[in-house]
């Protein structure tokens, strides 16, 4: 749990930018996961943290993309077409925030996990279908004979999630992208689904990149935390020493202000004043505007440092 | 014509910069041209053209175009062409935009009550509304035509009175959209009459696309107005439409042909220029290509 | 409760669905909130709450029961009271950009919610301009559209329609749901203080225990169309009664590492239910961990054991 930055990464970016027309989404952002790690990916709406994954699995149409990112010795990046087909489901896999829409309506959840096995593992269809029976179990769905005849409109966003889940892990993939998988659905829903997760992650032992806007989810499945600000990463570390020492002050204000249920009830909530509209279009650090701490020294880009082994952060004015 | 109801029900924002983007739709642009030389070409015609619309050149019947004086040639009784055509195009356009806006009215008022007030009404007025889609629009107003005077008014009204369906269901399938928006319940809430709420808060939300609907019944009713001019149901002579200027040319066309190319000419560059109009309105307004 | 200025009576909500089946959004509510004060609602989704906010401001016509506002029926239609009730409930949505009209100005959108209500022009003009800034915004936000703004600000402009008519009553249905983290807090603010500064009586809708708990002294948890649980917050939290809210409650994630994974797994069965097939005996009793006989032939009647305190359940947790 207390994974300094991994010595044999499973994946490693680096420098990655994503831009659309002349808009940068995301800007030359650099990290890597382990084996068996599972990374969170924090910001708010428009921080570039989706776009990262996306990116990662070439699925940006119309985008400028730049940088590395290594998966076993490849650069996924720099993969063709279909060589990158090969490698999505069976190295690298990706999970939605809305199942509803990321399954197929008219085709029976089963049809479309065999599918997803088909595409990589050479089966026969009684063995695909075993599999696939095997794989709802797996991801804790009740009686798997009955919901592979089902079709996604017939089941609960929480029930579509588990698909989703078992359609991503289907051919044992390397590397898992969730992105924001619990954040459509009810909280005790959203328990059952992350127990789900890490559950595979340890007896699979795949890197996952968990990317959410809650701290909350961060603070029970990551091992470590990069949290993005405008494109940016703004700050890295572990994560138990990222809830205890948060030095980037966005990182801070973020915890902050996060309403707990178990303190401070009548004390206002600490705000961050402002918005993020127009950070992406600042030449210096981009929270300077909104930030408690900001100097003349902000009008420059500050670079990701580290204070202590395995914690970067990207301010000038950091302890 | 375009199929107007293929339009994606949105709620979209104002589109700031509509002419910008219109401007890139190079065709509507040219369109907007034709139909400006159209416009003051026929409402200027008092001033504007060369002759008297009534006035008999006998001595040169059937002048060929850039004869005798008359740069689009004279026509059977020597009335000069260019000078009838700009008359009749009063007629025909004025008829058009006429029954366009009786389409717009009579189409909105149905397809809103329709929907707003929804239950056994909207069900019967919409039932109405595909009953009267199933007969051609022609029939029906050749049937219609066949018990009545023919005036601008009774053409516009007519031809109104046969095309609203389409912008009925737009509108109707706008409103159920909008009807659920939180939005309206906060106008309800203060006690807003149905009345206010329709006019201020969804009248000006489907106005996208019913405006490209209406561009393209203008050109719809100017084709339907030569139709019934053209088979004698429409606007009678002397008076001029470029339909009756059609069926004039029709037993000359041995003699003459150029009589019926002129008019031909006019009635196509109306048509397709509001056509490509709505075409490029319906771009220019389309929130999903707002942003390229 | 002595006081009290918006009263539930019985109060149920039925949809007529296809095939039959009658959908149960509100099924038997009986509640009271007293003038000034704050309650929070929570439940999963389709357990009838945002139902039940918009049936308390007039929105929806109850199927059963009334609603009571200053003691009287809210039900009236006659022209003097219904223009009270109006001026006196608002209610702040979910979606800022789904509450405002988008092809119209902020300032427009403020001045013809008065209009409707009788107001002149120039005076919802200067009211307008009043509430926004109220609501935290410049007056030169007036003239911009929706769009020109950010959902925070949005927000703001659907909160500062709500106090234009200084209301009595609001019901804040997940006014901070849709946005962004760092937004919420301001929104969160700027709702305690306009409550504080107006005596507002608030009814607090959301999923988020966490953000009720900073809004409201008293929680109700609403489960399937009933209120099996309300209680001040410190009672409900730490103490609840209520095997469902103590089963919410153990959802959510702790903002620490250490104690999150330190924490005991105890998970709820199943999934949020439908409400077109209630349950017969206790609707919770299918995901109940407590569940006997009983649970599964009988209605628990709502019961109050501590003053403020009640529960609808057979076999409540021990407030240790």
């Amino acid at each position: 749990m207390n994974a300094p930055a991994p010595a044999l990464p499973l994946l490693e970016v680096e420098g990655l930018s994503v831009a659309f027309g002349r808009a940068l989404a995301v800007d030359g952002i650099s990290f890597a996961v382990a084996r068996g790690e599972t990374l969170g990916l924090v910001g708010e709406s428009g921080c570039g943290k989706s776009t990262t994954a996306l990116a990662l699995m070439r699925l940006l149409a119309g985008a400028r993309i730049a940088g590395a990112a290594r998966l076993g010795g490849d650069d996924l990046l720099a993969l063709d077409e279909g060589a990158m087909r090969e490698r999505r489901g069976a190295d690298i896999a990706m999970i939605f925030q809305d199942p509803g829409t990321a399954l197929h309506p008219m085709i029976r959840v089963g049809d479309q996990i065999v599918e997803a096995l088909h595409a990589h593992l050479p089966l026969s269809e009684r063995e695909a279908r075993e599999r696939a029976r095997a794989l709802l179990g797996k991801v804790g769905i009740a009686a798997p004979e009955e919901r592979l005849a089902a079709y996604p409109h017939e089941m609960s966003g929480g029930m579509c999630q588990r698909v989703m889940i078992a359609m991503a892990i289907a051919c044992s993939p390397r590397l898992l992208l969730a992105d924001e998988p619990t954040t459509a659905l009810d909280v005790t829903v959203q328990a059952q689904i992350l127990d789900v997760l890490r559950d595979l992650v340890t007896e699979t032992g795949m890197g996952v990149i968990l990317i959410t806007h809650d701290l909350g989810v961060v603070a029970g499945m990551t091992d470590r935390v990069a949290v993005m600000y405008a494109g940016r990463i703004v700050e890295l570390a572990p994560t138990v020493t990222l809830f205890a020492r948060p030095v980037h002050p966005y990182t801070s204000g973020l915890l902050d202000c996060i309403p707990r249920l178990d303190s401070g009830w009548d004390e206002p909530v600490p705000a961050i004043p402002g918005s993020v509209q127009g950070a992406m279009d600042l030449p210096g650090c981009r929270f300077a505007p909104r930030c408690p701490r900001a100097s003349a020294a902000c009008a420059e880009v500050p670079r990701l440092r580290e204070i202590e082994p395995g914690h970067l952060v990207a301010c000038w004015n950091a302890p | 014509m375009a199929d107007a109801t293929l339009m994606a029900v949105t709620i979209a924002p104002p589109r700031a910069g509509l002419l910008k983007r219109l401007v890139r739709h190079r065709l509507s642009i040219l369109a907007l041209v034709v139909l400006a030389v159209l416009v003051v070409g026929s409402a200027g015609a008092p001033w504007l053209a060369p002759h008297d619309p009534e006035e008999l050149d006998l001595a040169s019947r059937y002048a060929p175009p850039f004869a005798a004086g008359h740069i689009l040639g004279t026509d059977d009784l020597g009335r000069d062409v260019l000078t009838r055509l700009m008359f009749a195009g009063q007629i025909s356009l004025a008829v058009g935009i006429a029954a366009m806006l009786v389409t717009v009215v009579v189409g909105f008022s149905v397809g809103a009550f329709a929907a707003y007030y929804g239950r056994w009404v909207g069900t019967v007025l919409m039932r109405l509304t595909d009953i009267m889609l199933c007969f051609p629009s022609v029939f029906l107003l050749l049937f219609v035509a066949a018990f009545v005077t023919p005036s601008l008014a009774s053409m516009a009204l007519m031809i109104g009175l046969t095309c609203w369906m389409e912008i009925a269901r737009i509108v109707y399938s706008q409103i159920l959209v909008l009807k659920s928006a939180d939005f309206i319940a906060a106008a309800q809430m203060v006690g807003a009459p149905s009345w206010r709420i329709i006019l201020r808060q969804i009248l000006p939300n489907t106005m996208a696309p019913v405006l490209v609907a209406a561009t393209l019944n203008t050109a719809n009713a100017i084709l339907l107005e030569s139709y019934l001019s053209f088979l004698g149901y429409g606007i009678q002579p002397p008076e001029a439409s470029w339909g009756n200027m059609l069926t004039n040319a029709q037993s000359d066309f041995q003699v003459d042909p150029w009589l019926a190319v002129f008019p031909g000419i006019a009635i196509t560059l109306a048509v397709t220029s509001f056509n490509f109009l709505g075409d490029g309105l319906r771009d220019a307004l389309d929130p999903r290509t707002a942003g390229r | 409760m002595s006081e009290v200025l918006v009263a539930a009576e019985g109060l149920a909500r039925h949809y007529r669905l296809r095939g039959g089946r009658t959908l149960r959004a509100l099924d038997g509510i009986d509640l009271g909130i007293g003038p000034r004060a704050t309650l929070g609602l929570v439940g999963e989704s389709g357990s009838g709450k945002s139902t039940l906010g918009r049936t308390l401001v007039g929105l929806q016509p109850p199927t059963l029961g009334r609603v009571r506002f200053e003691g009287r029926d809210a039900g009236a239609t006659d022209p003097a009271t219904l223009r009270r009730l109006r001026q006196q409930r608002q209610i702040i949505f979910q979606d800022p950009s789904g509450a405002l009209n988008p092809r119209m100005t902020v300032g427009d959108t403020i001045v013809e919610h008065l209009r409707v209500q009788g107001w002149s022009r120039p005076e919802a003009r200067a009211r307008a301009a009043a509430v926004i800034e109220r609501a935290g915004l410049q007056a030169d936000f007036l003239p911009r559209y929706p769009h020109e703004i950010s959902g925070g600000q949005r927000q703001r402009v659907v909160i500062a329609r709500a106090i234009s008519t200084d209301p009595a009553f609001i019901v804040a249905d997940e006014p901070v749901s849709a946005l962004d983290v760092s937004t919420r807090a301001q929104i969160m603010n700027l709702l305690r203080d306009l409550q504080a500064e107006r005596g507002l009586t608030m009814l607090f809708i959301s999923h988020d225990l966490s953000v009720v708990a900073h809004m409201c002294r008293d929680v109700a948890v609403m489960y399937l169309g009933r209120i099996v649980e309300l209680a001040p917050r410190a009672a409900l939290f730490r103490a609840p009664r209520h095997p469902y809210t103590a089963a919410l409650l153990a959802a959510i994630p702790l903002l620490d590492p250490v104690r999150e994974r330190a924490r005991a797994r105890t998970r709820l069965k199943g999934e949020p239910p439908d409400p077109s097939a209630v349950p017969r005996g206790c609707r919770f009793h299918p995901r109940c961990p407590r569940a006997t006989d009983i649970c599964l032939a009988v209605d628990p009647p709502t019961r109050a054991l501590d003053p403020g305190h009640r529960f609808a359940c057979h076999h409540p947790l021990d407030p240790a």
